[in-house]
């Protein structure tokens, strides 16, 4: 393949879809789609979605060099699409719960076990040609790990702390881990089947509880791709408000990870210092919008709740404290030697795999991959807003501390930044009377990484698909791969670094 | 590390008062008497927080009741890493069909006498995931619950206030 064809026109070469915005969509051939395959195993592409509808697969692709973004569908008339996953990896699980949901089988990918189902629903294909299921589910096959003394450790799904349920299986040589296996799925609730046919509003509630960690960001991207579907839009002061929200998110999540990451290498002072600084974002977030998570403040066409005339100082001061409270925090953390011992050079993640998987968030930056979706392919006011998006390259569990640390300054800055600037005026468009038809997508960058949304709305304005894609798809593979080699004490550690979400990524 | 610690003994705490014990909780919980005599638990309580398939926003909020403003501690109430050591499973989401056994065999796994609070509106009826092929429903549909907390998700307070109670019954 040649390196220099652009993906536009790769795409431009099969059907294009009128209608789908901001990023063309184009029903391909066989034998493009098959290009596609190996640009992406050349790394040419970096994958952002593969999901399914009943009748095709949809794949989407940023080529990096370009900057340029699109979607590629096949028709599947046989059941089957030939498999992206030995060629790239980062596609398989997203393969097999494809398979699980629709029913549209992965052509001699290199795993056919089942991934969000469990055996446990009453039908099959839930999204496809649905089927009653009968008899129990087949028990799940791990993979194995042969050599000498080597033991299994079951954990989960219910897990020690107070996290969400998943099943990790390790297998071990004494302390040291050999292979970590991840099983997910236990928190798929069934979200793409419930937005089906849902109005606007009520699928607006459910996209900002896909993950309530990123409630701000899912109803960002979630709206974004509505008002590209519809040509809408949005207000000035609404665009602000956004971005004032997603900061206030992100902060709260950083603070509290930076805390929790510390905690589980027993240093909990940390953490008690952190969380408090957490509650200051949460409670000043109801002060100042009515929800501590800030959920259902983002609404397709702009915000529901305008920031009041007593916010603005409250948020200065806010920010002013935060930023002399956590200074000494820092500090601590930077000097620590027993902590440094547990979070340097502990879970490294290489920047290949972080490149080839496509990394978001600070899983990335930590090691290289210099993406943030409020850059590129950026969406505004981001675009006049003075940030800077800090890259690491060392990998290890301290890196991705020091992502997040420096990711709070930024935020801090911004929020200050955009209360000195917001804008006056409306802060939600009207709708018209029915949205639609029309296709959509949005990639917005949560604390966690670029969050993918895609729908297609319906001639009524009904939601008649879409697909939800947490950074988690992308993240989890990389934790199986980093602890490789360190102890299983470390585990903790790691994973509370990465700290992946279990209901964005089982839906 | 060490001047951190000095200002720490020389500042204000940020602890704020207890919030009474919901109404609510309590009418609730003395409906729940009447039916089942239940043996005391003590004047402190274990919980084992167990996540049946939420969207993780209940989680974030039962996280902050450690935090130095609503301390639970203070009240004798724990959260532990077992169900085989907890009085109380306090439950979210909606169950999902995933995560029904599991839930169930937690449920086995914590001794007797046990209450089970569901939290959030997923917990009562499922919440906005109702009717899904892949949620069986509220907590209750799976094992048997005392008390609900309300809300999406409950704050602090609300969870503190519903603690309070089910501690106020003894
Ligand atoms: S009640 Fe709300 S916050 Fe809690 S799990 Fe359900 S959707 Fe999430």
């Amino acid at each position: 393949m040649n390196q220099t064809v652009s993906l536009s026109e790769t795409l431009g070469r099969g059907e294009l879809i009128g209608g789908h915005r901001p990023w063309p969509r184009a029903v391909v051939t066989p034998e493009i789609w098959q290009e596609l395959a190996i640009g992406l195993g050349k790394r040419v592409y970096t994958l952002l979605g593969l999901w399914g509808e009943p009748e095709n697969v949809n794949l989407a692709l940023f080529q990096e060099a370009s900057g340029e973004i699109g979607v590629a569908s096949l028709n599947c008339p046989d059941g089957g699409f030939p498999s992206l996953g030995h060629v790239c990896p980062p596609a398989q699980r997203l393969e097999r719960a494809l398979a699980d949901l629709f029913g549209l089988q992965p052509l001699t990918g290199p795993d056919a076990r089942p991934w969000l189902d469990h055996g446990r629903w009453p039908i099959r294909h839930p999204l496809g040609a649905a089927q009653t299921r009968s008899g129990p589910a087949d028990p799940y096959p791990f993979l194995t790990a042969e050599g000498e003394s080597l033991h299994q450790i079951p954990v989960g799904p219910v897990h020690a702390g107070i996290i969400e349920p998943g099943h990790f299986r390790f297998t071990a040589n004494g302390e040291t881990v050999v292979r970590l296996e991840e099983r997910l799925g236990y928190v798929h609730k069934g979200i793409e089947t419930l937005l089906r046919g849902a109005t606007l509003d009520s699928a607006a509630r459910l996209a900002g509880r896909v993950s309530g960690d990123s409630s701000v960001a899912y109803a960002l991207a979630f709206a974004r791709a509505v008002e590209a579907a519809c040509g809408i839009a949005v207000p000035e002061r609404a665009l602000w408000l956004r971005a004032l929200l997603a900061e206030l998110e992100r902060l709260a999540n950083h603070f509290g990870d930076v805390g929790a990451v510390c905690n589980d290498a027993a240093f909990s002072l940390m953490q008690a210092h952190c969380a408090v600084l957490r509650e200051r974002v949460l409670r000043a977030s109801a002060t100042c919008f009515g929800h501590r998570l800030l959920m259902d403040r983002i609404a397709p066409g702009g915000v529901t709740t305008d920031l009041p005339a007593e916010g603005q100082p409250l948020l200065h001061k806010l920010v002013v404290d935060l930023r002399r409270q956590f200074k000494p925090l820092i500090e601590l953390y930077d000097n620590t030697a027993s902590l440094q011992d547990r979070t340097v050079a502990t879970g490294v993640l290489n920047s290949e795999l972080a490149r080839q998987f496509g990394a978001g968030g600070y899983v990335g930056r930590a090691s290289g991959r210099n993406f943030d979706a409020r850059r590129m392919p950026g969406y505004p006011p981001y675009d006049r807003l003075r940030f800077e998006v800090p890259v690491l390259s060392a990998g290890d569990v301290d890196a991705r501390v020091w992502i997040r640390i420096h990711e709070v300054g930024q935020s801090l800055a911004l929020i200050e930044e955009i209360l000195d600037r917001l804008p006056s005026g409306p802060i939600r468009a009207d709708l018209p009377p029915v949205c639609g038809p029309g296709e959509g997508m949005a990639l917005v960058e949560g604390f966690r990484g670029d969050i993918l949304v895609w729908l297609r709305l319906a001639a009524d304005g009904a939601v008649e698909r879409c697909h939800l894609r947490d950074p988690s798809w992308f993240q989890w593979p990389l934790l199986e791969a980093v602890i490789e080699g360190n102890i299983v004490a470390d585990f903790p550690l790691c994973n509370k670094s990465f700290n992946c979400s279990y209901s964005g990524h089982d839906l | 590390m060490r001047k951190l610690l000095f200002q720490n003994l020389l500042r204000r705490t940020l602890t704020q008062a207890a919030p009474q014990p919901s109404q609510t909780a309590l009418a609730e919980l003395g409906e729940r008497l009447k039916v089942t005599t239940r043996r005391r638990l003590g004047r402190s309580l274990s919980i084992r927080e167990v996540d049946a398939g939420s969207c993780n926003g209940c989680e974030l909020e039962i996280h902050a009741l450690n935090n130095a403003y609503y301390d639970v501690e203070r009240f004798g109430i724990r959260f532990v890493a077992s169900p085989r050591h907890a009085d109380v499973l306090l439950v979210t989401g909606p169950v999902t069909a995933n995560m029904r056994e599991a839930l169930q065999r937690t449920y086995n796994a914590t001794p007797d006498p046990k209450w089970v609070v569901a939290v959030g509106d997923c917990g009562r009826d499922g919440g906005v995931f109702c009717g899904s092929y892949a949620c069986v429903g509220g907590v209750g549909e799976v094992i048997p619950v005392d008390l609900h907390i309300d809300g999406c998700p409950p704050t602090p307070e609300q969870l503190l206030e519903g603690l309070l109670a089910l501690l106020a019954m003894q």
